[in-house]
């Protein structure tokens, strides 16, 4: 029943069990997956007000925009092969198989880490080229931006680390088709948000 | 093959059972005890704001008489009052309180669906208060900026705690609002997932449905005290300049430029006005369900309910800026917020009919939870009038600073919620502990408080005609302020001090109750909803024994004609239903007495 139909129900008329073996709009899926999709609905929250910020400071006259340095695109080429190694992991462990399975999820893991040391080392060469934290807003907000960034990676890579050490110690792939689904979801999304990300930093 | 609901799929729960003292009652994973933690800690830290409160009080009434406070912890005071009130009282204890008590209950749920992560959200919110009280004892105390923070005068010397005291606000409330998303998560996911069977959405009671889309508001809205918080963190601690100007502090150029203070005022309040939602919504829920049964009428539109709810969360969204009216902004805007403003008033105005209504030729038993609930639509009815006058550019403008404001969100945001709080706290009480609240002392502390509250907030209206200015540590000597506004000011002071100390009478009925009050069966007031129908009371870990219930019916089945007794509860199918040798409610029992 779609949702206005639902809201438009008369409840005081309808008596008995509605609905099947669960009520009407449960929705046909794991309470972590619902779980999961309001997380990304407040995390797009974040983003997109650190967004909105960054455009209305970006009109102030002091802002004199950062010219993204070019190791971001091959920092991207790792974020976005740790992406496909995460759907790899996600389409063998539904297949119910095992074969690469480790390979694709713990190295889509290791991809994500690569990608936050080329972060890290772009600030370290941002630094080091005189562009500091302070010394204008649109610095400030490229290294606030990339950090937070960094910190919802740093997020996903913990439940990762959790789920590879279940993988690598035996744990059955079948047992563990939730965590990968949901941690592949999760990359895609922070995929997302960062090419989002880059191409507003790049093209401002 | 046997039935089995979602919410009782979950191996896991036989994993979290306590087995000892701690695991059931501090690393507890259990709802009930957790909102009862929340409940206490939320509590606990509103009663230092009470005592600021009345330390300001005193100051205003009797500036000359009493030393207790100085400027800078004047401003002090009001800055912690105001945010402790809102966020670490208001938000905890509807929703970390109440919505950890009843969502599970009232969804027939055995828990919340993740029960760690509930655990998880009241030790961080207890980490949050923690935080924050610890900045009345680092040096410079904490933060003076006024409740909404803004820059640049948070971190101006001349504000007091502008170094560590803003520095541990703004970490106390990153902290509470990782704790509010943990709590939120599992408060909306165990609401659409874990439902028990038959229970559609629209059988869930008003309580539920003002806490879900309250938590909704609060995972949409927090993010903008956070982005604020963290930017302003930047600001302060490592010298950028998001919102920070150029400014000259004692002769001396600060290190920032160029920052945009009004993008702070738009962020805060973009949080800030849903906040107001995000504690009005579960009291409309669950003062929805204490009017209904203790008017024994089913609660009058209840699907209009629900869509005021909804639309009112969606609307509070695009209303923000009415806080903003004094800042400067283009006139257009401002026609654009005062309108949204207004439209928001009518599914608000339709809630208030709909509980007058709900009243209307009633079987209305005066228990102690209905006093505070018919109070509240007084209180409610008075600061959400004025709220209409404040919603428009020309009247706001004059009166944004004067105590006019001040009285307005205290009767609509505080005197109301808290007269709710009360009123659930009195109803839900048998249930939650096993034994009857003492009536007569319950009655007392409502006839004082509303009263006394009354006799705060509406001189506090002609104050703020009177063009007396808030935020003020003293007035002084003007040549618009006539003398006799001292005299005002002095009783609403005495009247303040009356309501903060009938507030003990609460406290002594709550622990004398727990001792020695009448034992109270499963279901003392004839309710209808789910949450009063478990096998055992207080309910045991699980709540629903070997089998969770079926629901056959909406939560509002009250004297329903034909029927044999004035309530039929929800888990009670047709065929079900009680003939009237096996009724063991007595509609006409007066609890009222029974209870002296």
């Amino acid at each position: 029943m779609s949702l206005f139909k639902q809201l438009a129900s008369k409840p005081w008329e309808r008596k008995g069990v509605i609905g099947g073996l669960d009520p009407e709009g449960v929705f046909d899926t794991s309470p972590e997956r619902v779980a999961l999709s309001f997380f990304l609905a407040v995390a797009s929250v974040i983003f997109s007000l650190f967004a909105v910020s960054y455009v209305i400071r970006m009109s102030l006259p002091d802002w004199t925009p950062l010219a993204e340095p070019s190791q971001l695109w091959a920092n991207t080429g790792l974020l976005i092969i740790s992406s496909i190694l995460f759907q790899w992991a996600r389409s063998i462990a539904n297949a119910g198989k095992q074969k690469n399975l480790l390979t694709a999820f713990i190295g889509g893991g290791v991809f994500a880490l690569l990608f936050i040391a080329g972060q890290v080392l772009t600030w370290n060469s941002l630094q080091a080229a005189g562009y500091f934290l302070t010394s204008n807003p649109a610095n400030s907000f490229f290294y606030l931006l990339t950090g937070l960034h960094i910190v919802h990676l740093l997020g996903g890579l913990w439940v990762w680390s959790k789920s590879s050490i279940r993988l690598l110690s035996g744990g059955k792939p079948e047992n563990l088709r939730l965590s990968i689904e949901l941690c592949t979801i999760y990359w895609h999304f922070l995929l997302i948000i960062w090419l989002i990300m880059f191409a507003v930093l790049s093209n401002t | 093959m046997a039935y089995v609901p979602l919410a009782d799929q979950d191996s896991e729960m036989e994993m979290h059972h306590p087995h000892s003292w701690v695991t059931k009652y501090v690393w507890s994973q259990d709802h009930k005890v957790i909102a009862i933690q929340y409940g206490s800690v939320a509590i606990a830290v509103g009663i230092v704001a009470l005592v600021l409160s009345l330390l300001m009080r005193m100051q205003l009434g009797f500036p000359e008489t009493f030393d207790l406070i100085d400027p800078n912890s004047y401003y002090q005071s009001v800055t912690m009052h105001g945010m402790i009130m809102v966020v670490y009282l208001l938000t905890a204890l509807f929703l970390g309180g109440f919505g950890n008590y009843l969502i599970p209950l009232m969804c027939g749920a055995r828990d919340m669906v993740f029960p760690f992560l509930n655990m998880l959200s009241f030790w961080f919110y207890l980490l949050s208060v923690l935080i924050l009280m610890a900045s009345f004892f680092v040096g410079g105390g904490p933060t003076g900026a006024g409740w909404t923070l803004y820059p640049p005068q948070t971190a101006m010397e001349g504000t007091p705690g502008h170094d560590m005291g803003i520095l541990l606000m703004l970490a106390s409330l990153a902290v509470f609002i990782i704790a509010f998303t943990m709590g939120g998560l599992n408060y909306v996911t165990t609401v659409l997932q874990y439902r028990c069977r038959g229970l559609t959405m629209m059988r869930l009671p008003l309580s539920v449905w003002g806490i879900f889309v309250a938590t909704v508001l609060g995972l949409f809205a927090f993010p903008a005290l956070l982005v604020s918080a963290v930017m302003m963190l930047f600001d302060t601690l490592l010298g950028t300049s998001f919102f920070m100007p150029a400014v000259i502090e004692a002769g001396t150029p600060l290190d920032h430029n160029g920052g945009s203070p009004i993008l702070f005022q738009h962020l805060f309040w973009f949080f800030g006005h849903p906040e107001v939602y995000i504690v009005a919504l579960p009291a409309f829920g669950l003062i929805s369900d204490v009017l209904s049964t203790h008017a024994r009428k089913n609660i009058f539109g209840y699907r209009m309910m629900v869509w005021a709810i909804i639309a009112i969360g969606g609307l509070s969204f695009i209303v923000w800026a009415h806080h903003m009216y004094v800042s400067g902004m283009h006139p257009y805007f401002g026609f654009f917020f005062a309108t949204t403003t207004l439209i928001i008033a009518v599914p608000t105005a339709l809630k208030v009919y709909n509980w007058v209504l709900t009243l209307w030729e009633g079987d209305i038993r005066l228990n102690a939870p209905m006093y505070f609930a018919i109070g509240f639509i007084f209180t409610f009815v008075h600061g959400g009038l004025t709220g209409l006058f404040l919603g428009n550019v020309v009247i706001d403008l004059p009166l944004s600073d004067t105590y006019f404001v001040v009285a307005h969100f205290h009767m609509v945001m505080g005197v109301s919620p808290v007269l709710v709080l009360f009123a659930a706290l009195y109803h839900w009480f048998p249930k939650a502990s096993g034994r009857m609240y003492h009536e007569g002392m319950a009655k007392v502390h409502f006839w004082c408080t509303f009263l006394g509250t009354y006799a705060i907030y509406l001189p506090m209206h002609y104050l703020g005609f009177l063009g007396v200015p808030r935020r003020y540590y003293a007035i002084g000597t003007t040549d618009f302020i006539p003398e006799s506004a001292q005299d005002l000011n002095a009783t609403i002071t005495i009247a303040a001090l009356f309501v903060g100390a009938v507030q003990i009478l609460f406290f002594i009925n709550i622990f004398w109750s727990l001792r020695y009050g009448k034992k109270a069966d499963g279901n003392p007031w004839g309710s209808a909803s789910l949450e009063w129908q478990t096998p055992d009371t207080p309910p045991a870990h699980g709540n629903w024994g070997d089998k969770l219930p079926t629901v056959y019916r909406w939560a509002y089945d009250y004297s329903v004609p034909g029927a044999h007794q004035d309530f039929i509860p929800q888990n009670v199918s047709e065929s079900e239903e009680p003939t009237a040798d096996e009724q063991h409610f007595d509609p006409d029992r007066d609890t009222s007495k029974a209870d002296l």
